[in-house]
């Protein structure tokens, strides 16, 4: 558990001492919002209707760019390499990795939904739900985006083909999130999302060292 | 390299051996060519001069002929291709990376037919090409599925390893597909339910279903042969890629 715990601490402390990262996603999360009044007219009643959505999208796109970074450091520096054939079974690892992932590239965002809220202009209520919605949902992306990581790591030109492979994987995901604000469905689709996030989550550390594992040979 | 001095344990790993199945396939092509042009010159026959109008969209319904088997096709190979990442992934036997690959494309093909001839029926019946409801959607994401699998297999140089990388992927989208579907479902929904397998058995006079079970066995009869035909395409692909590197060390060492 120490060794989880320790390999959560690195990958956050990389995070934070180089290249700012995080910060880099969450103006890249707030511009992805900032444009959408440009593209669809400053209509105020409009932009509230499609606030939600706007943010999802937002949040769904900031999501894939942070992709590459999950493994593919690693696996340049070798680091991936000393992980693969150290006590922590790599199911573990991986766990770790997605963990400390959350932490640097989705709690950020959920950080910054104010300001969007804000920009769009939400109601209050309609915020606290969309933070929720993507407070339950973020977990299955990250979760997602480690296997499509996972899978395109030995490729050089794997960058653009992550997202292409897990964006129509995590539809189900954007649908119950923003299906959450229904007010009919709204708490079947809480329940779905739970449900989906929770499954997801435990299932992709398996299927992902299995392609790390597979990747490395 | 002779295969006859290998032991061979069983039939099973005697199909596994890509040069065996180069040998056995050979005489499943043309056999499989005749019963899918019979079947289809059968099935084309019933569905354009064999069978009624609709009383509601007269000749129209005829593009059901084609747009069902290719709506049937694009389930049945992702379901092919699922099995062969277990081939993969369980076995590791050695045609089942190939026939992944060689399905991939016929499954899009078949998914963005499916789609089109839909388009094409709905326009006059429904009055719009496109309509996002809940069956339609969930083709429309199996199609992106099947995209990202290809652009996958394209983008690895090693294939044994994208065989077995592809497959992981494979199989998680197998497993997702029903949730995408549901979900999809959840979303919206505006297509008429099922009417050919239903419980209840098939909901369809016999002069409709008739035609329509032929083209599907046509169709499906098409994909084997193609299959059969990729996977020998495929496997004589890597031979020749391998000849080639085998000639061009022996450049480099004189």
């Amino acid at each position: 558990m120490s060794a989880f715990r320790a390999l959560i601490g690195r990958d956050l402390k990389l995070a934070f001492r180089a290249g700012g990262e995080a910060l880099t996603l969450v103006l890249f999360f707030v511009m992805v919002a900032v444009i959408v009044p440009f593209a669809i007219g400053p209509d105020r009643p409009q932009l509230t209707r499609l606030a939600p959505g706007i943010v999802w999208i937002a949040a769904f796109l900031s999501m894939l760019l942070g992709l590459d970074r999950l493994f593919r450091n690693d696996d340049e520096d070798g680091s991936l390499t000393l992980l693969r054939h150290a006590g922590l079974p790599l199911e573990a690892v991986v766990a770790a990795k997605v963990i400390a992932h959350w932490l640097v590239t989705a709690l950020p965002l959920l950080l910054a939904t104010p300001v969007l809220a804000l920009l769009l202009s939400m109601s209050w209520a309609q915020w606290g739900q969309t933070v929720l919605a993507l407070l339950i949902g973020t977990p299955a992306l990250v979760s997602f985006g480690a296997l499509g990581a996972a899978v395109t790591v030995g490729l050089r030109r794997g960058g653009l083909i992550a997202p292409v492979l897990i964006l129509p994987l995590s539809i189900p995901v954007m649908i119950f999130g923003v299906g959450m604000l229904d007010p009919l469905a709204g708490s079947g689709a809480t329940l779905f999302l739970i449900a989906l996030s929770l499954v997801v989550t435990a299932f992709s550390p398996f299927a992902a060292a299995l392609a790390l594992r597979v990747a490395g040979e | 390299m002779s295969v006859d001095t290998v032991k061979q344990p069983n039939w099973f790993s005697r199909l596994a051996h890509p040069g065996q199945f180069l040998a056995w396939s050979r005489y499943l092509i043309w056999p499989l060519a005749i019963a899918t042009g019979l079947s289809f010159a059968i099935g084309l026959w019933f569905a354009f001069f064999n069978s009624p109008e609709d009383y509601q969209m007269g000749d129209m319904v005829r593009v059901m002929y084609v747009h069902v088997p290719n709506a049937w096709l694009s389930q049945l190979v992702y379901g092919v291709m699922a099995v062969s990442a277990l081939g993969t992934l369980v076995w590791r036997h050695p045609l089942a990376d190939v026939a992944n690959k060689a399905a991939a494309p016929l499954g899009a093909v078949f998914t963005a037919l499916a789609l089109y001839t839909g388009s094409l029926w709905g326009r006059p019946t429904w009055g719009t090409f496109w309509e996002w409801d809940g069956r339609m959607t969930s083709t429309l994401v199996l199609l992106l599925i099947y995209l990202g699998i290809i652009a996958l297999w394209r983008a690895f140089d090693d294939q044994l390893k994208a065989g077995r990388i592809i497959a992981i992927v494979t199989l998680v989208g197998a497993l997702n597909i029903p949730v995408i579907k549901f979900s999809v479902d959840w979303w919206n929904t505006l297509h008429q339910p099922a009417s050919v397998f239903t419980a209840s058995g098939p909901k369809m006079p016999g002069s409709i279903l008739t035609p329509l079970l032929v083209m599907m066995l046509a169709f499906t009869l098409l994909f084997a042969l193609l299959q059969v035909a990729r996977m020998r395409t495929e496997i004589l692909r890597r031979r020749a890629e391998t000849l080639s590197r085998q000639a061009a060390l022996q450049g480099a060492a004189k």
